[in-house]
């Protein structure tokens, strides 16, 4: 039961993050494009988790903790850019 | 461990003297003088040793493998030469101090000075070739310094560079003597090399080694066509000239061939070369030392002559020959030393060293007068004096040799003519300084130095005339035992004495002495025609040399290195293309045996964005950010695809160094254009892809290659050592901290040097601030949004918690300092990017320089740590502890090694990018940094 739940949510993963990348490739704004690469981080940190559920290992925990604790910085980054150009102001 | 303190205490006095600043100078002096007085002490008790015929050596083990020890030796040679170097040594330091003026700094010449008396002992008692040639060009270095003592003046300064090109020249052909010798005998350990004459001697590479070592003895004895160095470097303080060309420098290459003689010499190349070096050395420095008006600059023609001589003896094929080279390398030190000094003490009375302007001397220094000529006496070689011992030993010995077959009678008669034209210029040393009527305008009225200045000249004088008088009552012991050590253990029968019987060497002498005094009567005429031939001045010609030969590299170095990154890229990525690419053709089949694994829709589909995510960043390369985008994908999956093929530690570090990379390229980007221009030929875009595809299906082809091979690495050895041999179970921390420490200790400390690199680059960097944006939009007005701020200062505490964490479990499970360190250090930007500089200035005062120096400190002393518990560097420890309610931990060194990597990475990477962040920020304020 759950190894069909793990892979139907993978392909549903897959699919956004697919459509991630369309975004970030048509954009048109770069404030689109920020938008697209930020979900995609976030997908990301569910494509990890659940690729370790389903190897059945906490091994690769950490890979999502640091995603979602550090993933935004970069996005504040490229935003604080976009709106001030200095970052460290 | 007495002979290792002999250029050890000369090294520790050159350091005592160069903090001697504050203090007067004559305690300057004679704490300069200590240790070199030691020195010398210890070199007297061990004199009876080598003088009963052994030789004193000691070896400390450095670079066993390659045959590199420090080694030192003590035989007859060396002994002569130490005792020339620290006597003399002495009594130029003892000089010096009523020579230098007030304004001269004194511990700066005492410090040049001991460090060349410390380079110059080690080449004289190396026992190691390769030892003998790095003291050999820091005496090099050493000179350098102190020829270019006064470098305010232009003339010490070119004098200076002049000396080290040319020695430094002969120092790199010496080199490759040196090694060319280590490879034919298959040691580099002089004993081996002096007992192997025949080895060498019948090796196909015996003339080119003969060829390179005598370059480099010619050269730094200044023998002719050489020589032109030595005059220019007479622009030093004279006490400086008074070491250098006596005993030392310029005895280096005299030293060179003694100590070589016994496996060098013997051959005809040998002597033709060196014989007829010196032949024309000693002729052509006596000849125009007659010419020279300035004093130094005769007493410059005249070392160059002498020299000559002795080279001239080396290369005489006759035993006592030898000998004679040797006893006169001891009496030229002597005459030669006292000779300077008094030209020192004339030049510090009268102001000038012209001898058109110095007359009549005698009348008002008759003291030094006397001194002096007794000491120019015996560079003429006027009997009762040791030079005459010398020469006439030297006129004995061109009688004995057969060199030039039936012409052999030349060199005597060109011998004698060399002899009277020594006397001719000592003449005229004496004649025109002291007597020749009265003063021409000097600039200072002359009077007799101060009482102390004349003590050393007094000392050396009265050596001439011991030596000349009664050699065997000193010399006679280190003479005997030098020409042992030269003759390698045979020494003929020789007696050292005054009077011989008339023969023919006596009249030889006579003759030089007899035609020397007509040459200097008859002067007038030869200046006459000496001023009719067409003048060649060493200096230009030296110096349009020089000039063709940096213009000729700078050419060669502009038509290779133009500047330009993308031609450099091209070349690297065109030369990887054809050494990588070309054994792909010699391979049969690509694939190798292994099974291919299905491929599955998830690993499609992340293949699919990283092909996507890299040809969307070529594709928009000139809109800078959103080329920076695609690149983030390209990161992200990166780290997708370290977690997916089980490489969490990559998967972490890659996550943690994307960020850090996109702040930094943010930072730059700030100051940089936000489109590429469009610069490329349509043709070079042809060519660039061509070669980058060609690179992209090359380096694809091998990857297949080797994965697709069953291959034997060397993780099965990590695996199954690291949770024995480094007490942690995951790899690749303990491959980090642990089997490589010493790689990763040489990692963090290039991690810090380019930290410290970019701050150095970066401070006070003027920078244009752009007033929009790329489209010309005004900035936004609220530079900290209070979300962000909020948010990231909530942030921090849980970002530490889990940098510690990430560190603490590094040993065993996914983490480690390095990784810590990035969390740490990117928790720490963001509270920049939320608050800025300031607001962290005011509540964080930290010094990110010495955060770094601590890191890499704590790391090197972890690794000292094992020297007290008598391991190798950087043996790592570890044990298990049980402890009540927390259970059974493991303490490992290993640890506090990744403590000082954990410090040195945030340190490093907080100073890279908070300086950066410091560049827009005006006006100036003070920073972390």
């Amino acid at each position: 039961m759950l190894e069909t739940v793990i892979l139907i949510v993978f392909a549903m993963i897959g699919v956004s993050l697919l459509l991630n990348l369309w975004r970030l490739l048509i954009g048109p704004s770069v404030p689109d494009r920020i938008l697209a690469l930020d979900t995609m981080y976030i997908n990301t940190i569910a494509l990890i988790i659940l690729y370790g559920m389903s190897m059945g290992t906490s091994l690769y925990f950490e890979a999502a903790l640091l995603i979602a604790m550090l993933g935004f910085v970069s996005t504040v980054a490229v935003c604080k850019y976009l709106l001030r150009g200095d970052i460290i102001e | 461990m007495t002979l290792l303190w002999i250029p050890l205490l000369s090294l520790l006095g050159s350091i005592i003297s160069s903090t001697t600043g504050k203090l007067t100078r004559n305690q300057s002096t004679g704490l300069t003088l200590l240790m070199p007085v030691i020195a010398l002490l210890m070199t007297i008790s061990l004199a009876p040793a080598v003088f009963s015929g052994e030789v004193i050596r000691e070896t400390i083990s450095w670079i066993p493998l390659l045959g590199i020890n420090i080694a030192f030796r003590l035989d007859g040679l060396a002994l002569l030469f130490v005792f020339m170097i620290l006597g003399i040594g002495i009594l130029v330091i003892f000089y010096a101090r009523y020579y230098l003026s007030s304004n001269d700094s004194m511990p700066k010449l005492y410090a040049y000075l001991m460090l060349f008396m410390t380079a110059m002992l080690g080449i004289v008692m190396s026992n190691n070739i390769i030892q003998l040639w790095f003291f050999w060009e820091l005496t090099s270095i050493s000179s350098f310094l102190l020829i270019s003592y006064w470098w305010h003046k232009p003339d010490a300064r070119k004098g200076a560079i002049m000396a080290l090109t040319v020695t430094g020249g002969g120092g790199l052909a010496l080199l490759a003597g040196l090694l060319l010798l280590g490879n034919i005998v298959g040691s580099y350990d002089l004993d081996v090399i002096l007992a192997s004459k025949e080895i060498i001697q019948g090796h196909a590479w015996y003339e080119i080694t003969l060829i390179l070592v005598l370059l480099g003895a010619f050269t730094k004895s200044a023998q002719f066509p050489f020589h032109f160095w030595l005059p220019h470097a007479m622009a030093a303080p004279t006490p400086v000239s008074a070491y250098l060309h006596s005993a030392t420098m310029v005895k280096a290459g005299i030293f060179l061939l003694a100590r070589f003689y016994p496996a060098l010499a013997g051959t005809d190349i040998w002597f033709i070369l060196v014989s007829l070096t010196g032949l024309s050395t000693l002729l052509f420095g006596a000849y125009v030392a007659l010419f020279k008006h300035d004093l130094k600059g005769l007493l410059a023609y005249s070392t160059i002559s002498h020299l000559g001589l002795i080279t001239l003896l080396f290369g005489l094929d006759t035993k006592l020959a030898a000998v004679a080279a040797i006893f006169h390398i001891i009496n030229h030190a002597i005459f030669k030393a006292s000779l300077f000094m008094a030209t020192g003490i004339i030049d510090h009375e009268t102001g000038t060293r012209d001898m058109r302007k110095l007359n009549g001397m005698w009348r008002f220094m008759p003291y030094t007068a006397t001194l002096a000529m007794v000491a120019a006496a015996a560079m003429a070689g006027v009997p009762l004096l040791n030079g005459f011992l010398s020469k006439e030993m030297f006129f004995a010995e061109t009688l004995h040799q057969q060199l030039l077959g039936s012409m052999s009678w030349l060199i005597p008669v060109l011998a004698t003519i060399a002899g009277a034209l020594a006397v001719a210029y000592s003449a005229r040393f004496i004649h025109d300084v002291f007597f020749n009527g009265d003063p021409i305008d000097l600039p200072k009225q002359p009077s007799e130095p101060p009482r102390y200045m004349r003590v050393p000249i007094e000392i050396l004088v009265a050596l001439c005339l011991v030596v000349g008088i009664f050699p065997n009552f000193i010399v006679d012991d280190v003479l005997k035992a030098a020409s042992f050590a030269v003759l390698g253990g045979y020494v003929p029968e020789f007696e050292v004495a005054l009077w011989h019987g008339f023969n023919l060497p006596l009249l030889m002498s006579a003759i030089a002495v007899i035609g020397g005094l007509l040459l200097y009567t008859q002067r007038r005429y030869l200046f006459q025609f000496q001023a009719s031939l067409p003048s060649l001045n060493a200096k230009k010609t030296f110096d349009e040399s020089i000039y063709r030969i940096t213009k000729w590299c700078q050419r060669k170095i502009s038509d290779s290195e133009n500047g330009s990154l993308q031609r450099y890229l091209m070349l690297m990525f065109v030369f990887v293309l054809l050494f990588a690419g070309w054994p792909l053709f010699e391979m049969n089949q690509l694939g190798g045996q292994k099974q291919l694994t299905p491929i599955d829709v998830h690993n499609a589909m992340g293949a699919a964005l990283l092909m996507v995510g890299t040809i969307s960043t070529v594709i928009w390369y000139r809109a800078r950010v959103v080329s920076l985008l695609m690149l983030s994908v390209v990161g992200l999956m990166v780290s997708v695809v370290f977690t997916r093929f089980s490489a969490p530690d990559l998967a972490l570090t890659q996550l943690t160094v994307e960020v850090v990379t996109i702040i930094l390229l943010m930072l730059a980007l700030f100051f940089l254009p936000q489109h590429s221009p469009k610069e490329s030929s349509s043709v070079r875009v042809v060519r660039d892809i061509a070669i980058s595809a060609g690179l992209g299906i090359v380096v694809a082809s091998i990857c297949y290659a080797l994965i697709t091979r069953p291959l034997e690495s060397i993780s099965a050895f990590f695996l199954a050592n690291a949770k024995t041999g480094g007490g942690g179970t995951n790899v690749v921390n303990v491959i980090l901290v642990d089997f490589r420490g010493f790689d990763t200790l040489g990692e963090i400390c290039v991690l810090g040097i380019a930290a410290l690199g970019i701050y150095k680059l970066l401070v006070n960097l003027p920078l244009v601030i752009p007033a929009s944006d790329s489209e010309g939009r005004p900035w936004a007005k609220e530079r900290y949004p209070i979300l962000l701020a909020s948010i990231s200062q909530s942030l921090l505490p849980l970002a530490l918690m889990v940098s510690f964490y990430i560190f603490l479990r590094g040993h065993n499970l996914p983490g480690g300092g390095f990784i810590a360190g990035l969390v740490t250090a990117v928790a720490f930007i963001l509270q920049y990017i939320a608050h800025g500089s300031s607001w962290i200035v005011a509540r964080l005062t930290i010094n990110y320089r010495k955060i770094i120096a601590s890191g890499i400190a704590i790391a090197l002393f972890t690794g000292v740590g094992s020297w007290f518990f008598g391991r190798p560097f950087m043996t790592t420890w570890f044990e298990y502890f049980d402890i009540p309610f927390i259970g059974e931990i493991e303490l490992a060194s290993a640890l506090v090694f990744d403590v000082g990597v954990y410090i040195t990475v945030v340190g490093a990477t907080l100073m890279i990018l908070a300086s950066l962040g410091q560049l827009a920020n005006e006006p100036k304020e003070e920073v972390n940094t």
